[in-house]
C-alpha cells in the first residue's frame, strides 16, 4: 500500500483523487491465528501493531464488535500526559510518550500529536505543594514538569480569571510542557493501517460471544462470523471488561464500569494554546484544530454500560468551566457523549498475563486509556509475546490488589468513582 | 435519573450519593478469612444488566437505599431501604459481646 | 437583481422601524425580524464564509437548520459566535459582525483555500505534514509549524475574554405532559391534554407559536393557519394547567423523562427587564412527551449549490408569507417532489416571477402540473440542474437532461435566468430528541426519510415528525397523540377541518446531480459529494466512519440539512441501500447551548462559602484568609511590615512563650449518640474507645476498609450514650459518610444515630503556659484546675453568660482548651476570650502558626494522612488495638502494606538553614541529575523552638534514618541541599508542657 506523503496527496489530487486504497483491508476471518486481539479499540490495534513490528507475529486477527474505533479510543477529550506521582506510572507513561513523539512517522498516518503542554492550576498553597510534589517527581523519574506563577499563567491563557476575588484563586499550576493533544480518531486509523500493512487481519463487525476452553485453556472464540481458534487469546476491551470477561467465566475483577461524559463547543478562533486543568474541583479543557473547546470533568459516578449520561452532571461541568474562563458563558455547547470507563481499584490499569491459561488481560484505564495507547499495545505485545510482563508492566499486575500493592495516585482506595 | 426513595418519594439524581456493588457481604467483623475481605473490599460483579447497588440519599433523609437499577439502561425497578433488606436476613448480626 | 421587501404582506410589524449594524454598516428592519430577514429585506445576499475554502455563503434556510449564515453578535467586549442569523431577533442597537473571513467578508484571503481543491479532500490532513524524521524539525515539530498556520484558519467566529456580565438561571418544572414543538399537530396535542385535565407545558423555539401555520397558505377551521394558530394559543394561554415557553429549544433527552431545554429570554431586547436572567436552563420532568417537531427540508447536492441565492423552497415560502421578503425577483426551482411546487405559488403571488421549475422526475401529480402553470415560468422535468452561475450570488442557472433511473445527464447544458434558486430534495423529520430516547431510527422507502425509532421511554410522536408531512395528517396525529400522552384514548373532541392543495410530499429518490464541479453536502464543513466517495474508497464506509473521517455533520447545524444526502451518497457508492447503511445517533443537545445557561446561578458562584460564626472578626482584625476546601480560614493576622513568615513566627512564639488563641470551627463534629455508640466506636476505630469515661476525650484513629489511614481526631465522651467526634476538617464529609454506610448497610442491628453538628458549634481553641489563667479568669460555673479539667477531660460551664463546653487537649503541644459554645454565641465567647486574654499577652492564630507548632509536635494531617499511608507509615502503630477488629484490621496487613520499604514519617531539619519546600523530594546522594528519589517533604515551616527551618517528611526506611543526613532535591523550584533525618517529634517528645 503507497506510502502517505505530501507527494502522493499531490500526485492524487492530478488523477482526480481516484487511486486511493482502502487504510485497512477488510478480511474474512480464518479458521486460526497465532494470536486473536479481541477489542479493535486504541489499544487492541496498538497491541496487534506491536506484536508485528517488534515481535514479527503477523498471523493476527484484532476482533472488533462494531467499527473500528467505537470506544473510548474516539470518545475521550483526546490529551496526552505523562504527568505522574508514583515512578511505576511515570516509568509507564514517559515510555508512551517517546513512542507518542515518533507515532506519526512510526505509522506514516499524521496523528496530529501536538505538545502544546498541560498545565494543572494550583488553588492553595497545599494544593500547590502537593502539585510540587508530583512535578519533582516526574523530574526524578527523568520526565519535564516546570511550576508556574499566576502572571505567567495569565499571561498563557487570556481570559483565565486569575484574579484574587475568584472563588478558588489561582495561587500557580504545574506545567508539563511535552503533554498536549492528539487526534484521537486517528490514532485508532493509523494503528489499523499500520498493522494491516504487516499482515494483520482487522476484522469489523465480528462480536466475541464466547470462549473456546479445553480445560482451562483458552484456545480461541466464538464469534458472531464463526468460531475462531488461536494459541493466545488477549482480551483489551477497557469499558466491556466485565462483559467479556463474564464469558470466559471469571465473574468477578477489580473492575467497575462508570460513565464519563465529554462536551466540545462549537468552532472558535484559537483561544486556548493548551490543556488547562482546574484545581477547585474537576474540569479539563483544550481545544482542538477545528476550533471547538474539548472538555470534561468528573464521571457520573455511578455503574453504567450506557453510552449516555445525565443532567446533573453536564451542569457541574459547565459551572466548573466558567469558573476558570467567565467569557466562555456566550460559547454554545455543540456535542456531548458518554464513554464506558474500566474504573479500577486503584485508578491503574492491569496489563498481564492470564487469569486463564492462553489468556492475556489487558483492562482498567479509568480516564488514563488514551495516552496510554501507545505504550499499553507496546507492553502487552511484550507480554503476549514473551509470555511474561516487560518491567515496565510489571507492577501492573491484577493480583496487586488483594496484596496491597496499589498504585493509587489519587489516595482514593477502592472506591472507583473517586479515581 | 429519578430516584424513588422510600421515605422521601422520587428524586432527581443529584440528591443521591452511589455507594456500589450491592452484592458485596462485609465479612463477620471477627472473621479471620483474608480471601473474604479481600473480595469484599475489592471484587466487583460490575453487571451489564440489573444490577444490585447501594444508593445513599445524601442530599435528602441520608438514608441506604438498595435499587435493581439496569446498568445498560438505566431503568431502576426496585428501591428499599438497605437497612430492611438486612433485617430481613436470618444470619443478620446481632450485637456481638465480643466486641462490646 | 437582489431580493427585497414586497409592497404587502408579512407579518412582521411595518410600523416600528428598528435599526441594527452589520460589520459596521448601518441597516433598519422591522419588529418581527430576524437578522437574516432584515438583511434581506436589505438586499444582503453575503452572509459569512465557509469553514475550508471560504467560500462567499448566503442563507439557506429560515430556521434552526441554518448551516451557512453565522455570524457574531457583539455586546461591547463580550463577544458571542456562530449565531445563525435566521435564529436571531433584532432589536434596537442589536451590533453584528460576520466572521471566519480577514480583511472582510467581501474580500477574504482566505478564499485562496479554494484552489487546492482536490489537495484538501477528506483526510488530507492524516496523509502528510509529518516532517522529517531527523533535524531541528523532527518529532512532533513539523507538525506543530504547520498546526499553527491550520488552526488560524480554521475555527468560526472570534470569542471573548471578557467576563460576560449576564445572569443566568435555572428552572425545574414539572408536568404531566411536555409538548415539544408547537406546529398544527403540537398546538392541537397541548390542547387534547389540557382539555384532560392534565399540567402541560408547551416549548418552541422560535418566538412564535404556531411553526409551519404562520407562513402557510393553508387555510384551517376556516380561517388562514395562521390566525387559528393565535385563536388556539389564545385558548391555551388562558388556561391554569397549560404553561407557553416560546423561545424555548428542547435540547436533552436524559433519563427518566428529563428533558433539558433552553429559553432565550432577552435575546432580542436591547436591555432585558428587571430581575430578567439573558437566558433559562429548564430542567423538566414530564410524565410524558409529545414529540411534534416537525421535519427538515431537505437540499439537493449539485455543481455550485453553496452560491448565495441558493435557498431551500420551504425558507422562500417563510421569507414571503411570515416577514414580507422576496428572497429574489427571478426564481427558479430545483425540486424532486411536488410539495415543493408551493413555493412557486407563494412566490408568484408576492410578485416574483418564476423562471422555472426543474424538477428530476418525469412525471407529477396534476396538482403540480397545475401550480406549475398558475405559476408561470418553464416546467423542466426530468431535468436537473447542473451548475450555478454568478460570482458571490447567483445570477443563473444551468440545466441538463435527467435520468432518475440512473442518474445519468444528457443532453446540452441550457442557460437559464435566475437570480434565486429554490431547492427542495424532500424531508427528513427532526428525530433528535426521539434518538436521544429510542432504539435505532430506521429508513422509510416511501418517505425517502430515517422515521422515529421504537422509543425507550415515554414520549409518543406526531405529525412531520413521524413522516405526515401534511397539516390535516398532523391535526389527527396531534389530537390522538395528545389523548395518548394525557393517559385516555379515543375521545378526540376536536378534529379541525384543513384546506389545503392536495400535494404529495414524497421526494423521488434523488440526492445528488453528478456534474462537473464542487457539489456541497455539509455546507458549513465544506464537505463535498467527492469527499463522502473518497472516505468510501479509503474504506471509511460505516456511518460514523463517514462522520469522522470527513466531518460530515460536526459543525455547529450538526448535520441538519446535511446528514441524509450524505449517507445516501455513501450508501450509493457502496450499492447498498440506505436502510442498510444507517445514521448515526443523535447525542444532546439538540441545537447549540449557550454554558452559561447550564451552569446557570453556578456562573460566578461554583461551589458554596463555609464561613465559621467568628468570620467576620477575623477579616475585621487583619487576618489573611487561607481557602480550605469550602472553608475560609485565617492563615496569618498579620502586622504592619510583617512577612507572613515574620507573622506566624510571632505568632507561635508567643503563644508557646504566653497564649494564643486559634478559631478551630472548621473541625468536623458528629454526634454519636445511642446504647451501641461506644461498641459502634469500637468497630470503627484502631483504638478502644468503650473503656473511656464519661467526661474524658480520646484521640482516634480510623483506617479505611482497605486498610489505609482515613482520619483523626478526638472523640469525647458526653454521657454514657452520648459521644461527641471530631474529625479533620478536610474529611468531616467523608467520614460521615463511611460511619453512616456502615451503620444503616452492614450493621443496622446496632441502636446508634448519628447527626453532623458541624454547624452547631463554635469552637476556639486556647494554648499557651497562660491558657488556663486566662481561662479561669472569664469562665463561671466550673474550675478548671488540673483536678476539675485534668488532660483530656471535659467540663460545662459559662463564659460571659454563654453555655460552653471545655475539654483540654493539644494539638499545639501546649497547655490548651478547646472552647465549644454554640454558633450563634461564637463571635461573644471569642470576644470575651479575647478580652481575657489581653492582660496576659495572648495573640490570635491562624493556619501557619497552627501548621507551626503541629510540625514541632511531629502530628499529622492531611498532608500525611494522604490516603496513601498506613498507620505504620504515620508512626501511628500504637493506635492499633490488638484486643479487637476494627474497620480495617483485617486488611492493613498484606504484604503491600506491610513492606518495609515504604515511606515512613519522620522529620527533616535543613543544615543550610535556608527555607524547605513542601513537595520538594529527599535524595540520598547530592547528584547533579534529579533521580532516586527516597521521598518527600509534606510540611515545613521556620521553627521558632529550634530556631531551624524544619519539615516533615515521608521518607523510605523511616526510623532507620534518623540521625542520617540526606538532601532535599526540588528542581521545579531549584532548591537543593542537605538535610538532617530525625523523628518528626521536634520539641518537647514527653509531652510535659501539654501536660504540665
Amino acid at each position: 500500500m503507497a506510502e502517505y506523503s505530501a507527494f502522493s496527496l499531490l500526485k492524487n489530487a492530478l488523477t482526480g483523487n481516484r487511486d486511493w486504497k482502502p487504510a485497512w483491508r477488510k478480511p474474512d476471518p480464518k479458521p486460526s491465528y497465532d494470536v486473536i486481539v479481541v477489542g479493535g479499540g486504541g489499544h487492541g490495534l496498538s497491541t496487534a501493531y506491536y506484536l508485528a513490528k517488534e515481535h514479527g507475529i503477523t498471523n493476527v486477527a484484532v476482533l472488533e464488535k462494531g467499527w473500528l474505533g467505537s470506544g473510548n479510543v474516539g470518545r475521550n477529550t483526546t490529551i496526552v500526559r505523562s504527568n505522574y506521582l508514583y515512578p511505576q506510572s511515570i516509568r509507564f507513561y514517559e515510555h508512551s510518550m517517546r513512542l507518542w513523539e515518533n507515532l506519526s512517522h512510526d505509522l506514516n498516518y499524521n496523528v496530529m500529536f501536538s505538545q502544546r503542554g498541560i498545565l494543572n492550576l494550583a488553588h492553595t498553597p497545599a494544593q500547590f505543594d502537593d502539585y510540587a510534589r508530583r512535578g519533582n517527581a516526574m523530574r526524578h523519574g527523568g520526565g519535564d514538569a516546570e511550576l508556574l506563577d499566576p502572571d505567567q499563567i495569565a499571561r498563557l491563557y487570556p481570559g483565565l480569571d486569575v484574579s484574587a476575588s475568584a472563588r478558588f484563586p489561582v495561587v500557580g499550576g504545574l506545567l508539563q510542557p511535552k503533554a498536549g493533544t492528539a487526534r484521537h480518531d486517528a490514532v485508532a486509523w493509523g494503528y489499523a493501517r499500520g498493522a494491516d500493512r504487516r499482515g494483520v487481519d482487522i476484522i469489523e463487525n465480528c462480536e466475541v460471544t464466547g470462549f473456546l476452553r479445553d480445560g482451562d485453556r483458552i484456545t480461541g472464540v466464538t464469534t458472531s462470523r464463526g468460531e475462531i481458534r488461536a494459541a493466545k487469546v488477549a482480551v483489551a476491551v477497557a469499558g466491556s471488561t466485565g462483559h467479556v470477561m463474564k464469558l470466559a467465566g471469571i465473574d468477578k475483577l477489580p473492575i467497575e464500569s462508570h460513565l464519563l461524559q465529554a462536551f466540545v463547543s462549537e468552532s472558535l478562533k484559537p483561544i486556548l494554546p493548551g490543556v488547562i486543568t482546574w484545581g477547585g474541583g474537576h474540569l479539563y479543557v483544550s481545544q482542538s484544530d477545528k476550533g471547538g473547546l474539548v472538555f470534561g470533568g468528573d464521571l457520573d459516578g455511578y455503574n453504567s454500560y450506557a453510552q449516555r449520561g445525565n443532567l446533573p452532571l453536564v451542569e457541574e461541568v459547565m459551572s466548573e468551566l466558567l469558573a476558570m474562563f467567565p467569557a466562555f458563558a456566550r460559547v454554545r455547547l455543540l456535542r456531548s457523549w458518554g464513554g464506558v470507563m474500566d474504573m479500577s481499584m486503584d485508578g491503574s490499569p492491569i496489563i498481564t498475563t492470564g487469569p486463564l491459561p492462553g489468556m492475556y488481560l489487558n483492562c482498567g484505564w479509568c480516564y488514563g486509556g488514551f495516552k496510554a495507547t501507545p505504550a499499553s499495545g507496546w507492553c502487552f505485545a511484550h507480554t503476549i509475546a514473551r509470555d511474561e510482563p516487560h518491567e515496565i508492566n510489571a507492577p501492573f499486575t491484577l493480583d496487586r490488589f488483594h496484596r496491597g500493592i496499589l498504585i493509587d495516585e489519587k489516595g482514593q482506595g477502592s472506591t472507583p468513582k473517586l479515581h | 435519573m429519578l430516584i424513588n426513595c422510600p421515605y422521601c418519594g422520587p428524586r432527581d439524581l443529584s440528591e443521591f450519593s452511589y455507594q456500589g456493588d450491592g452484592n458485596r457481604t462485609r465479612p463477620d467483623p471477627a472473621s479471620t478469612d483474608q480471601a473474604e475481605w479481600n473480595a469484599y473490599v475489592y471484587d466487583r460483579t460490575n453487571i451489564a444488566g440489573d444490577h444490585n447497588e447501594i444508593w445513599q440519599h445524601a442530599g435528602g433523609c441520608r438514608a441506604h437505599l438498595r435499587l435493581t437499577r439496569n446498568t445498560l439502561t438505566h431503568k431502576i425497578t426496585s428501591v428499599s431501604f438497605a437497612r430492611d433488606e438486612r433485617h430481613k436476613k436470618p444470619h443478620g448480626h446481632r450485637r456481638s459481646g465480643a466486641h462490646s | 437583481m437582489s431580493p427585497r421587501r414586497s409592497q404587502t404582506g408579512g407579518r412582521v410589524d411595518r410600523t416600528r422601524t428598528i435599526r441594527f449594524t452589520f460589520d459596521g454598516r448601518p441597516f433598519t428592519g422591522h419588529a418581527g425580524d430576524t437578522l437574516a430577514s432584515a438583511l434581506l429585506a436589505n438586499g444582503v445576499t453575503l452572509f459569512g464564509r465557509s469553514f475550508k475554502y471560504h467560500r462567499p455563503r448566503g442563507v439557506l434556510t429560515a430556521g434552526v437548520d441554518e448551516p451557512n449564515a453565522l455570524v457574531t453578535v457583539l455586546h461591547g467586549e463580550v463577544r458571542e459566535p456562530n449565531i445563525p442569523a435566521t435564529m436571531l431577533e433584532i432589536y434596537d442597537g442589536l451590533t453584528v459582525v460576520s466572521q471566519n473571513r480577514f480583511p472582510t467578508l467581501a474580500f477574504d484571503f482566505g478564499a485562496a483555500n479554494q484552489l487546492g481543491g482536490k489537495l484538501l479532500g477528506a483526510g488530507f490532513y492524516y496523509k502528510t505534514f509529518m516532517g522529517p524524521v531527523f533535524g531541528p524539525l523532527k518529532g512532533t515539530r513539523f507538525w506543530m509549524f504547520c498546526e499553527y498556520f491550520i488552526r488560524r484558519a480554521a475555527g468560526l467566529g472570534r470569542a471573548g475574554i471578557a467576563r460576560d456580565p449576564a445572569r443566568y438561571e435555572r428552572m425545574n418544572a414539572f408536568c404531566d405532559v411536555l409538548v415539544v414543538g408547537s406546529g398544527p399537530a403540537g398546538l392541537v396535542a397541548a390542547k387534547a391534554t389540557a382539555d384532560n385535565g392534565a399540567r402541560v407545558i408547551l416549548a418552541e423555539l422560535e418566538p412564535k407559536f404556531g411553526g409551519s401555520a404562520n407562513w402557510s397558505d393553508e387555510t384551517i377551521d376556516g380561517m388562514a393557519a395562521a390566525e387559528w394558530a393565535s385563536t388556539m394559543v389564545r385558548d391555551l394561554k388562558a388556561r391554569d394547567n397549560v404553561r407557553l415557553l416560546p423561545r424555548t429549544t428542547v435540547w436533552g433527552y436524559y433519563d427518566d423523562n428529563n428533558m433539558a431545554a433552553l429559553e432565550r429570554v432577552t435575546d432580542h431586547k436591547s436591555a432585558p427587564g428587571k430581575g430578567e436572567p439573558r437566558h433559562r436552563h429548564w430542567s423538566i420532568w414530564a410524565g410524558s412527551v409529545v414529540l411534534a417537531t416537525g421535519a427538515f427540508e431537505r437540499p439537493l447536492v449539485f455543481p455550485g449549490n453553496d452560491r448565495p441565492g441558493v435557498m431551500l423552497a420551504s425558507a422562500a415560502e417563510r421569507y414571503a408569507n411570515e416577514f414580507g421578503i422576496l428572497p429574489g425577483q427571478k426564481v427558479a426551482l430545483f425540486v424532486n417532489n411536488d410539495a415543493a411546487y408551493r413555493a412557486a405559488s407563494t412566490l408568484r403571488k408576492a410578485g416574483a416571477e418564476i423562471t422555472a421549475i426543474v424538477d428530476a422526475r418525469d412525471e407529477i401529480s396534476a396538482a403540480a402540473q397545475e401550480i406549475a402553470e398558475g405559476a408561470g415560468g418553464e416546467l423542466l422535468r426530468g431535468h436537473a440542474v447542473v451548475a450555478t452561475e454568478g460570482g458571490k450570488h447567483v445570477s443563473g442557472i444551468k440545466v441538463q437532461k435527467f435520468d432518475l433511473a440512473n442518474g445519468a445527464l444528457s443532453g446540452e447544458a441550457r442557460h437559464l435566468d435566475a437570480d434565486c434558486l429554490l431547492v427542495s430534495g424532500g424531508w427528513s423529520p427532526v428525530i433528535h430528541l426521539a434518538s436521544q430516547a429510542g432504539l435505532k431510527p430506521e429508513w422509510n422507502e416511501t418517505l425517502q426519510a430515517f422515521l422515529p425509532p421504537k422509543p425507550t421511554q415515554n414520549w409518543v410522536g406526531a405529525g412531520a415528525f413521524n413522516g405526515r408531512f401534511t397539516t390535516a395528517e398532523a391535526l389527527a396525529e396531534g389530537v390522538a397523540a395528545g389523548l395518548s400522552a394525557a393517559g385516555s384514548i379515543g375521545r378526540a373532541e376536536y378534529a379541525p377541518e384543513v384546506e389545503a392543495p392536495v400535494l404529495d410530499p414524497h421526494p423521488a429518490p434523488v440526492f445528488e446531480i453528478r456534474a462537473k464541479g464542487k457539489a456541497f453536502v455539509d455546507l458549513q464543513h465544506d464537505v463535498t459529494a467527492d469527499d463522502v466517495r473518497l472516505a468510501y474508497k479509503e474504506g471509511f464506509v460505516s456511518v460514523e466512519h463517514l462522520k469522522r473521517y470527513t466531518t460530515l455533520g460536526m459543525a455547529t447545524d450538526q448535520g441538519k440539512t446535511s446528514n441524509v444526502p450524505g449517507i445516501a451518497i455513501m450508501a450509493d457508492a457502496q450499492g447498498r441501500p440506505i436502510s442498510d447503511v444507517g445514521t448515526t445517533r443523535f447525542r444532546p443537545p439538540f441545537a447549540p447551548v449557550s454554558l452559561g445557561a447550564l451552569a446557570a446561578e453556578r456562573y460566578g458562584e461554583v461551589k458554596p462559602e463555609r464561613l465559621t460564626p467568628m468570620h467576620d472578626w477575623h477579616v475585621e482584625n487583619g487576618a489573611t484568609m487561607y481557602a480550605a476546601g469550602l472553608w475560609h480560614r485565617p492563615a496569618i493576622y498579620g502586622l504592619a511590615g510583617e512577612t507572613v513568615e515574620q507573622a506566624y513566627v510571632r505568632e507561635a512564639k508567643t503563644t508557646r512563650e504566653a497564649a494564643g488563641i486559634v478559631d478551630v470551627s472548621t473541625l468536623g463534629k458528629i454526634a454519636v449518640q445511642g446504647p451501641d455508640a461506644a461498641d459502634f466506636l469500637d468497630r470503627v476505630y484502631t483504638n478502644m474507645f468503650s473503656t473511656l469515661a464519661v467526661g474524658k476525650a480520646r484521640y482516634g484513629l480510623m483506617l479505611r476498609e482497605d486498610g489505609i489511614a482515613l482520619d483523626d481526631g478526638t472523640t469525647w465522651r458526653l454521657g454514657n450514650d452520648d459521644f461527641l467526634m471530631t474529625t479533620t476538617t478536610a474529611n468531616a464529609g467523608k467520614v460521615m459518610q463511611h460511619l453512616e454506610y456502615l451503620l444503616d448497610v452492614v450493621w443496622p442491628e446496632l441502636k446508634v444515630q448519628l447527626t453532623s453538628v458541624t454547624d452547631q458549634w463554635a469552637g476556639a481553641a486556647i494554648a499557651g503556659p497562660k491558657a488556663r489563667e486566662i481561662l479561669a479568669s472569664c469562665v463561671t460555673g466550673t474550675a478548671v484546675d488540673n483536678d476539675t479539667l485534668p488532660f483530656m477531660g471535659i467540663v460545662h460551664g459559662e463564659i460571659a453568660g454563654a453555655p460552653v463546653m471545655i475539654c483540654r487537649l493539644s494539638f499545639s503541644g501546649e497547655m490548651a482548651f478547646e472552647v465549644y459554645s454554640g454558633a450563634g454565641h461564637g463571635v461573644h465567647v471569642w470576644e470575651a476570650l479575647i478580652e481575657a486574654g489581653k492582660p496576659y499577652g495572648m495573640v490570635c492564630y491562624g493556619l501557619e502558626a497552627l501548621g507551626t507548632m503541629r510540625i514541632e509536635k511531629g502530628h499529622v494531617t492531611g498532608a500525611e494522612i494522604d490516603g496513601r499511608t498506613t498507620a505504620r507509615d504515620l508512626g501511628l502503630d500504637w493506635m492499633l488495638s490488638k484486643k479487637k477488629p476494627f474497620v480495617g484490621s483485617m486488611m492493613m496487613d498484606r504484604e503491600g502494606l506491610a513492606d518495609v520499604d515504604r515511606v515512613r514519617l519522620v522529620g527533616v531539619i535543613a543544615l543550610d538553614n535556608r527555607p524547605l519546600n513542601g513537595g520538594a523530594h529527599i535524595v540520598e546522594d547530592n547528584e547533579a541529575a534529579p533521580r532516586n528519589s527516597i521521598g518527600h517533604i509534606t510540611a515545613v515551616c521556620y521553627s521558632p523552638m529550634l530556631g531551624k527551618y524544619i519539615g516533615l517528611a515521608l521518607v523510605k526506611g523511616g526510623k532507620k534514618r534518623h540521625g542520617a543526613r540526606a538532601f532535599v532535591s526540588d528542581p521545579l523550584r531549584n532548591r537543593f541541599g542537605p538535610v538532617e533525618i530525625v523523628s518528626n517529634h521536634f520539641f518537647d517528645p514527653e509531652g510535659k508542657r501539654m501536660h504540665g
